[in-house]
């Protein structure tokens, strides 16, 4: 079980350029890819499913799971494509890996690709981000020079192309099937599932979307196998993942830690808890899109299933802290108001429930909202639930809004009543 | 088929179905916005949403959409239990609507609100500020209030998706969507009119209508045909104060389905212009000038010509009206109005129909193919409605690698994104480009007589007893091979040509690919365009006769009776000039002042399609009636009516049944003068039809006697019973809570069905063809010097009635003549220049790289040139102190002109 403790950022050192490939080649680079090609692309598969990766997005589902969906291939091209739309708020886990070791992104975009025998894969990267566009163009020319991108990768029967693609900027192009859509030249509308990406994905032939993160820890799955990964973890998990911090801490800043590890650990040991005269009221655990959790909750290792039953998701772990000073209304209306905006505009719960949602937060937080206001909120957290609207982008808005609501009622009515105390300070 | 329990009642409903349209059928109501039959399911409304339980112990449930959802046998589901989000919907989706239903034309057949009622949306709660947007100009025919916008996506998927525009879209996001062009300005589809029925409230609206609009349910209607194309699509105009006000689609699952074109909704403007001849008049021959007479003086003159006069029937006019005047003048005497050219094709036509092993395609089994051959045919402008058809056909590969991949054929979207660009084989062959050019896998463009020797070629091809085309060059060889390749393994083929280019061979051609596919009882589907309404019905009434229009003109008669026809556009001016010149006495029924009735003695004025009864009998050979949707205003009557001193027009379809080989098949195309509902006709009048003892007051406080119908089983009032169960007599689709035109399924067997008991009309000509049996391959090379002349049609121009219609007027262009730039570089002509054609005075030249060298095409009943009186070749020069017609514009004429170059397109 020889291998890198910390295989996500071992090569990143904040301050200096990223790796070239020769340096990155040094460090262990590229080697599950010569691995891979030496195996049926069935049992590369194989490997990262017993690996129990789960996707970095958000959603956490078994990554070789995902990709065992991928029909037989028939001769036609297939697809892998990065998700690198990193749009989540308080989320920037992504944007370290790609701007500090590009490289590690393209060779496990082509070991990924040689397990689902993709001949072309494509990067859908964040418009602004700006930086991680330069560091990746540069690695992929290095790549392609080296011969691990274009015909006959290493010698082998195996092609892939590579290409960057860089956004024109919407939230919901981090959802999979809009991602497709606007990297087709489309609307960044989601698309109906079924038929899921891998039967009838980009172009209409089988895809696979994952995110960065994702994409990233199969190399070293490759490398130095499922036992290796399975040690990582901690809690009965397995590998690691990057969390950080978001908000009014002494040390914000994301960092690279065993799966499994807990909120506190994360909170004090990492971000070394609030700054000076600022308590936590509470923490938004995976981004803007996820329940509050309170205090209490800090114990929860950062699991799925874990943050589940304390009533949120862990999202993207990466948390942001509400702290005693800052408006909760304040808070959730700016939210609403991001989601509002970065609807886009297909079914009708999401368009037309949030823009109003963000109207009631508005009224609340600027002292003339009403008692019927907080009922309406309530019922519009009802009506925008999972299952009522084409995609997750509504559901997902609606959850800080609904725990703020069972958590920071107290301060909802105090909002009718007397206006927004904080503001008066 | 599958068992479902909804709220406790069971259905046997179609597994393949979607379950909003599986409950639809079943006539249950479920409110649905982005939804439409003819586009399937995409889900994005919501407004659908119902609850499926798992099993008989799930008491909870799972909210669904029941658009996006497949029936599963033995499943219960509660329309009830999501009404509280269906309200919640219908609420947050009305937050930005205007209240502007009083002024709003949609008003009062709208969908969203019938919708908003039916959804249970009755206080307002939303207290912000509403989206605003700025509306665009769109054309004469679209108006655009973007503010009602309900974001249902349905225009886009319309105009975009299925009728293939690209002029237009959705642009921004979130719930500042907005639909329009890129820049304001006319929309380009052929078909932008169903924007008005598709979108479900007032956004897209009908702009004619708009600018006299009227409730639904004040306006008199009538079931009716599109006089102004081969086609027959099924209409319902709208009268009100004796004025059209406007057409809507009236649905015929084997003509037009739920769409119509532009031409036929926006081109009834004439009915109400101010050249019609309102009055019976005789012109002395001594001063020449027109005096106003009585009717009966008029009736009397008319009849007093039988024995002595020939009559000249009319392709526009009705087979009632073309038979009354084959028995006034007796049938020797009975010529057929139409070019003589024409004539032949005609007749060809109808013989391919009656003795080859073909079937002729009707728009569903266009809709079905899955190869298609167009020979020489531009489609669009000469019978649009199958254009929109044939750009559904391609779509069937992209329908069956869905299906292989086991996909419900609903699910628009996802059976798009598939296929992608993988089409089913469409090949155009055609002296210029054409608007279908974008969904043909190969164009080729040749001379009609080039496309007819590889048509020739073709069904030699597959099947070696067909007679052979030597002299092929390697290009046309390679093309043959393709489509014969694509054809052998196609499970429907369509071959589609028309008469339109006046060449013969061409579908001799057609026939000869047809009957080579033709294997045993699986025929292949063949579709031949013809020019005008009645074409095919009034050359069904010359029976075999040879009486062309020719064969008139050269008479040497002294008195002719001409029916609902401008003679200039039939025969040279010459021609006409000489023949008009000798008569005695020319008796004219015609709607519309033109150059023929300006030499008449006699004009009696008749009837639009929208004040007579009749049938017409379309491209398909198939005869359908029209009831007239109000009545003529005295003396204005039917040609029927004048020529057979008013004889009921049944009375006369009869009589034409009668007479016809096979035509008793036609008693059936109503339900007899006997037919009545409770005892009483069908009102054309809604029964909430406001005015009634008002509408007049200005004019006589006496409410005057209802107007009586002589004819068949309407009323022109209120009186009677509306059919609200079956359609038998369709005025108006309306249902207890449908107010809208979505309220068809209420009509329909099922979603897209046939109508209840409605008449689809008839097939004259179900033929008995045998196999094997071939038209010689014979194409005759126009030769001579000069530029080879070819025919093109316009949509918006080249009929004679519509083009009258102020609408259809705007989008219409001056006469030009299209050519190669490199013959207009040996000319000396630039693209701003004027053409001097022959003897016919100086038009704009258009210059397109689609017309081939040495050829020119001539517009067709464009203002400023006449075809008719265009030789086979014709010389060119250019013009001198040429200044361009106002307001001429060479844009979308010739459109997809594949071979320009990128930015050189006009």
């Amino acid at each position: 079980m020889n291998g890198p403790k910390l295989p996500l950022t071992k090569n990143i050192e904040i301050g200096r350029a990223p790796f070239t490939l020769a340096q990155y080649q040094a460090a262990g680079g590229y080697v599950s890819v010569t691995k891979a090609l030496a195996m049926e692309p069935k049992a590369v598969r194989e490997q990262v499913k017993d690996s129990g990766l789960g996707g970095r997005g958000g959603a956490g589902f078994n990554t070789g799971l995902k990709w065992s969906f991928v029909p037989e291939p028939d001769g036609g091209p297939r697809y892998l494509v990065v998700n690198g739309d990193e749009m989540e708020p308080g989320t920037f886990k992504d944007r370290l890996l790609m701007e500090y070791d590009p490289h590690l992104l393209v060779e496990g975009v082509i070991t990924s690709s040689i397990a689902i025998q993709a001949s072309q894969a494509y990067i859908f990267l964040r418009g602004e981000y700006k930086a991680a566009e330069k560091a990746l163009q540069q690695a992929i020319k290095e790549a392609y020079e080296a011969g691990f991108l274009g015909k006959n990768i290493q010698g082998s029967n195996f092609s892939l192309d590579l290409c960057l693609h860089t956004s024109a900027g919407r939230y919901i192009c981090g959802e999979e099937t809009a991602l497709i859509n606007a990297l087709e030249g489309k609307r960044a509308n989601p698309r109906f599932k079924p038929p899921f990406p891998q039967v009838s994905g980009l172009w209409g032939r089988p895809t696979v979307v994952n995110n960065v993160e994702t994409i990233c820890n199969v190399p070293g799955i490759i490398s130095y196998g499922v036992e290796w990964f399975k040690s990582l973890g901690i809690n009965g998990q397995t590998g690691t993942r990057i969390s950080g911090v978001s908000g009014r801490v002494k040390n914000p800043g994301c960092w690279e830690m065993p799966v499994g590890t807990t909120f506190r650990t994360l909170f004090e040991d990492f971000a070394g808890g609030m700054l000076d005269g600022y308590e936590m009221k509470a923490f938004l655990p995976g981004g803007g899109s996820t329940d509050f959790l309170l205090p209490e909750h800090l114990d929860l290792p950062m699991i799925p299933g874990d943050v589940a039953k304390a009533g949120s998701r862990l999202g993207t772990s990466l948390i942001m802290v509400l702290d005693d000073k800052t408006c909760p209304i304040g808070c959730i209306e700016n939210l609403m108001k991001f989601f509002a905006h970065e609807s886009c505009g297909w079914c009708t719960p999401c368009r037309d429930g949030l823009p109003w949602t963000e109207h009631m937060m508005h009224k609340l937080e600027t002292g003339t909202g009403s008692m019927e206001d907080i009922e309406r909120l309530e019922e519009m957290t009802r009506y925008m639930a999972p299952g009522n609207t084409f995609c997750a982008l509504a559901p997902g808005a609606a959850e800080p809004l609904q725990s703020g609501l069972k958590h920071f009622r107290d301060e909802f009515i105090e909002h009718v009543q007397h206006g927004c105390k904080y503001k008066q300070h | 088929m599958a068992k479902i329990n909804v709220d406790g009642k069971v259905f046997e409903v179609d597994p393949n179905n979607n379950l909003l349209q599986e409950i639809l059928s079943q006539q249950v109501d479920l409110p649905y916005f982005c939804w439409h039959p003819a586009m399937g399911s995409v889900g994005s409304c919501r407004q659908c949403a119902i609850i499926e339980y798992a099993n008989d112990e799930d008491q909870r449930g799972r909210q669904v959409m029941a658009c996006m959802t497949v029936p599963r046998e033995g499943a219960r589901y509660s329309i009830e239990k999501a009404a509280g989000f269906r309200a919640q919907a219908i609420e947050s989706i009305m937050i930005n609507h205007p209240h502007d239903c009083p002024v709003c034309e949609e008003g009062g057949e709208c969908h969203l609100q019938d919708m908003t009622v039916m959804s249970g949306h009755t206080y307002r709660r939303y207290d912000g500020m509403k989206k605003t947007h700025n509306n665009q100009y769109l054309g004469p025919f679209i108006g655009h209030e973007m503010n009602r916008c309900i974001t249902c996506y349905r225009c886009v998927r319309y105009y975009n998706d299925y009728a293939g525009g690209t002029d237009f879209g959705p642009q921004a996001s979130h719930d500042n969507t907005y639909f329009g062009r890129f820049q304001e300005g006319p929309l380009e589809s052929e078909f932008s009119g169903n924007l008005a029925e598709v979108c479900p409230t007032g956004v897209f609206t009908d702009k004619v209508f708009s600018k006299h609009y009227s409730r639904k349910w004040d306006l008199q209607t009538s079931p009716s045909v599109c006089a102004a194309c081969g086609v027959g699509c099924n209409i319902n105009p709208g009268e009100r104060y004796g004025t059209l006000r406007r057409v809507v689609n009236r649905f015929n699952d084997e003509v037009n389905g739920y769409f119509i074109c532009d031409k036929g909704r926006f081109g009834t403007g004439y009915v109400n212009s101010s050249e019609r001849i309102t009055v019976c008049m005789s012109r002395d021959t001594h001063d020449g000038r027109p005096v106003q007479i009585e009717a009966d003086t008029a009736r009397a003159q008319l009849k007093a010509m039988a024995g002595s006069a020939i009559g000249i029937g009319s392709p526009r006019a009705s087979l009632e009206a073309n038979f009354a005047l084959r028995e006034l003048v007796g049938a020797d005497n009975f010529h057929a109005g139409v070019s003589d050219a024409e004539f032949g094709l005609l007749n060809q036509v109808l013989d391919i129909y009656s003795n080859r092993p073909v079937n002729i395609a009707n728009i569903r089994d266009i809709e079905n193919s899955d190869c298609i051959v167009i020979l020489g045919e531009d489609v669009t402008n000469t019978a649009a409605r199958l254009a929109l058809a044939l750009r559904q056909s391609v779509r069937n590969l992209g329908k069956e690698m869905a299906a292989k991949l086991k996909f419900p054929n609903w699910q628009d979207a996802a059976i798009r994104q598939l296929a992608m660009d993988r089409k089913s084989p469409l090949y155009i062959v055609s002296p210029h480009s054409t608007r279908l050019d974008d969904v043909a896998k190969t164009v080729h463009i040749a001379s009609a007589a080039d496309a007819a020797r590889i048509g020739f070629a073709i069904a030699n091809a597959l099947d070696n007893s067909a007679p052979a085309v030597s002299d092929l060059s390697v290009d046309e060889k390679t093309l043959v091979d393709q489509i014969v390749a694509d054809l052998k393994a196609a499970r429907q083929p369509l071959v589609v040509s028309g008469t339109s280019l006046l060449e013969p061979a061409l579908l001799n051609a057609a026939a000869n690919i047809a009957t080579a596919l033709a294997n045993g009882e699986s025929r292949c589907n063949l579709a031949l365009a013809v020019p005008e309404a009645n074409s095919l019905g009034l050359m069904m009434l010359m029976q075999g006769s040879g009486n062309t229009l020719g064969k008139a003109l050269g008479s040497g008669s002294k008195q002719a009776i001409v029916l609902e026809n401008d003679l200039y556009r039939r025969a040279p001016a010459r021609a006409v000039d000489s023949f008009l010149g000798g008569l005695d006495k020319l008796a004219v029924l015609d709607t519309l002042q033109n150059r023929t009735g300006e030499a008449a003695n006699l004009v009696l004025p008749a009837g639009t399609f929208a004040e007579s009864s009749g049938t017409f009998v379309n491209y398909e050979g198939r005869a359908q009636y029209f009831y007239s949707t109000f009545p003529a205003k005295a003396p204005i009557l039917s040609s029927a009516k004048w020529l057979t001193e008013g004889k009921k027009t049944e009375e006369i379809l009869a009589e034409v049944a009668a007479s016809l080989p096979g035509g008793a098949i036609l008693n059936k195309l109503t339900p007899g003068a006997d037919f009545n509902f409770a005892g009483m006709r069908a009102p054309r009048q809604h029964h909430r039809y406001s005015g009634r003892t008002a509408m007049r007051a200005n004019i006589s406080v006496h409410e005057p006697k209802q107007e009586q119908d002589e004819d068949g089983i309407m009323n022109y009032s209120m009186e009677g019973v509306p059919p609200l169960k079956d359609a038998t007599v369709f005025s108006s689709p309306w249902a207890p809570g449908w107010n809208s035109n979505q309220s068809l399924f209420k009509f329909e067997t099922k979603v897209g069905g046939p109508l209840k008991q409605a008449s689809h009309g008839v097939r004259l000509l179900d033929n008995s063809g045998a196999a094997n049996t071939w038209y010689d391959a014979t194409v005759t090379k126009a030769s001579g010097d000069g530029f080879s002349v070819f025919p093109v049609y316009h949509l918006f121009g080249s009929e004679e009635l519509t083009s009258r219609s102020p609408a259809i007027g705007e989008k219409a262009t001056a006469a030009y003549v299209a050519l190669n730039p490199a013959d207009a570089d040996k000319l000396g002509l630039a693209a701003s220049d004027g053409v001097q054609v022959q003897h016919n005075g100086a038009v704009p030249v258009l210059l397109r790289n689609s017309i081939q060298p040495g050829t020119v095409g001539i517009p067709v009943g464009l203002d400023g040139l006449n075809f008719q009186d265009m030789t086979a070749n014709v010389s060119l020069e250019k013009a001198r102190d040429w200044q361009s017609p106002k307001g001429w514009r060479a844009a979308n004429i010739i459109v997809s002109d594949r071979s320009m170059k990128k930015g050189e397109a006009n």
